[in-house]
């Protein structure tokens, strides 16, 4: 696998009115990643992948796809982009391949290559029988289908894909998962999903965005690993000070994540949540939850969109 | 240029494929071939007001009169899905997302307009040619006449096209945009009273004022200039505003 930046986003905003929808968001995208962009509701992710579509643009910072910035040459990067929207981008007064055809057009394939990579597509994506239906009669599985036909029929390097996997059934789902794996090795793939075993199943890295900010970028082997039992979340009535907490031996660091909880790091077999226990008991601080963190993937999204930030 | 032709030939297709096109073209000719009908009778039969006028003048020049404000009424609901419609079901996503410039979308999308409107130009047309089986028609009139229902058709279609691209509900883009150009039509009604200042703007702004000195066959390249203007502008202010859009949505 070479490692070859296709997708580079250097520092966007994007305002609507007063709101900052994407706040100083960065990152880059190599040749055979699939990336997972995860979010609740409203944190911008689809913002920002409309904006590295080009579909809108940002209020300040840069986006180049291929090596071509979306604003100054959007042509040539728009060639390299393949976009399938959340709600996707259909005609429905036409059949799947007329729609095909006129997307294969904008793309700008030659005339002479449109059959073949029609083809290919409806292929790849279970289309074959439904060429000459109109999509309004397709069930939504189908027309997702056409939606992500459209976007991968011109074999850009770079694929976007806002939450692709949508009103599918679980059949459907495994054949996109499939499908989006196949696309990942040869060309660049960005998915957003509110599925995070999907995310686990098929992505190569994680991008976590909260409030408009990147709070977390990391490679998905990364997360699961040897982090169990070190991190533990411990909650007091009566907390004391980070001082008094701060001096018990066998702790790296603590955050103090509300009045009540803490989140401790500790060194690696130290007795510390001991000493935790007994002077919680001594003091009378009244302890009433320990929780360690084993460092999945859901718990690390529970815990960054709830308004903790990781570093980077 | 290839994508102006891909982005027209699919406006063309998609708009011959809703039943929309085919009514409106039977609508429009069949109220006109009525008022065809009448200004024939007319001519036939003339009273004292018409004598010593000739055919062209009375049948012809009467029907695109007629013409201009049927015309009028139909544009809006033919300019009234172009970008309200592609906005509502997010397909202008697809159009944004694809190597083709704004410019290029709005201009496809208005010639594909233009060329359906002349489809409708020419039904029309066939209606004063048939006269030619009776009586000889004055072909300079008809020709200055035809420009002007041209020109007419293009300034409502640029007229529909921007107002479209305001707004995601065509039914709001089709009343605004009967709104605006029935506005334009009757302006120079105003320039009957106020000074005389007020008086050559509003006669200037009027679409009917120009039109009516090209369907009498007066060709004055001040009044094709009027059309070219106005469609120059509404074409530009339709990119500015989806480019702006993109940045300020």
């Amino acid at each position: 696998m070479n490692s070859e930046t296709l997708i580079s986003i250097n520092g966007v905003y994007r305002y609507y009115g007063n709101y900052c929808a994407v706040n100083n968001v960065s990152f880059t995208v190599e040749r055979g990643e699939v990336l997972g962009f995860l979010g609740l509701n409203g944190a911008g992710k689809s913002t920002t992948m409309q904006i590295i579509s080009g579909v809108l643009s940002a209020s300040s910072g840069a986006v180049s796809i291929a090596g071509f910035d979306i604003m100054d040459a959007p042509r040539q990067a728009k060639s390299q982009l393949g976009f399938l929207p959340e709600q996707p981008p259909l005609y429905h007064d036409l059949t799947v391949d007329e729609y095909l055809d006129y997307a294969a057009r904008l793309r700008g394939i030659r005339r002479t290559n449109i059959r073949t990579v029609i083809e290919k597509s409806k292929q790849r994506c279970g289309l074959e029988t439904v060429g000459q239906r109109l999509i309004n009669n397709l069930s939504k599985g189908y027309q997702q289908r056409v939606g992500i036909a459209q976007a991968i029929l011109h074999a850009p390097a770079v694929i976007i894909l806002d939450e692709p996997t949508n009103g599918l059934d679980p059949v459907q789902i495994k054949e996109i998962r499939e499908l989006i794996k196949e696309l990942g090795r040869d060309h660049s793939v960005i998915l957003s999903t509110h599925i995070l075993p999907e995310v686990q199943t098929i992505c190569d890295r994680v991008l976590i965005i909260h409030e408009g900010q990147l709070v977390l970028d990391r490679q998905l082997e990364n997360i699961n690993e040897g982090k169990q039992n070190n991190i533990i979340n411990i909650a007091f009535r009566q907390a004391p000070s980070l001082d008094t907490l701060n001096i018990i031996e066998g702790i790296k660091h603590i955050d103090q994540i509300s009045d009540q909880q803490f989140r401790f790091e500790l060194h690696p077999g130290s007795a510390a949540i001991d000493h935790i226990v007994r002077n919680s008991a001594a003091s009378g601080w009244g302890l009433f939850e320990i929780i360690p963190e084993t460092g999945s993937l859901e718990e690390t999204f529970m815990r960054l969109t709830s308004g903790e930030k990781e570093n980077l | 240029m290839n994508n102006i032709l891909t982005i027209t030939t699919h406006e063309l297709r998609r708009l011959f494929k809703s039943p929309l096109a085919w009514v409106i073209l039977a609508v429009v000719e069949f109220l006109l071939a009525i008022f065809f009908l009448i200004l024939l009778n007319q001519f036939m039969n003339p009273g004292p007001w018409f004598a010593g006028r000739g055919a062209t003048e009375i049948v012809i020049a009467g029907l695109l009169q007629i013409s201009g404000i049927v015309i009028l009424l139909v544009t809006p609901f033919i300019t009234m899905r172009i970008f309200s419609e592609e906005r509502r079901t997010g397909t202008i996503k697809l159009l944004l997302s694809s190597p083709v410039t704004i410019t290029e979308l709005v201009l496809g999308k208005y010639l594909g307009t233009l060329v359906f409107l002349v489809v409708l130009l020419a039904l029309i047309t066939l209606m004063p040619l048939s006269l030619l089986l009776g009586t000889p028609v004055d072909f300079l009139q008809v020709a200055a006449g035809l420009l002007g229902l041209f020109l007419l058709m293009a300034s409502f279609a640029a007229i529909g096209l921007f107002i479209s691209t305001l707004t995601s509900q065509a039914s709001i883009a089709a009343i605004t945009t009967f709104g605006v150009l029935f506005m334009l039509w009757i302006i120079n009604l105003a320039s009957t009273t106020g000074g005389e200042i007020f008086r050559a703007i509003f006669s200037y702004l009027s679409l009917l004022k120009h039109y009516n000195s090209l369907i009498n066959g007066v060709f004055n390249s001040a009044d094709v200039i009027y059309y070219l203007i106005i469609c120059i502008t509404f074409i530009v202010l339709s990119i500015w505003r989806l480019d702006g859009e993109r940045r300020h949505q």
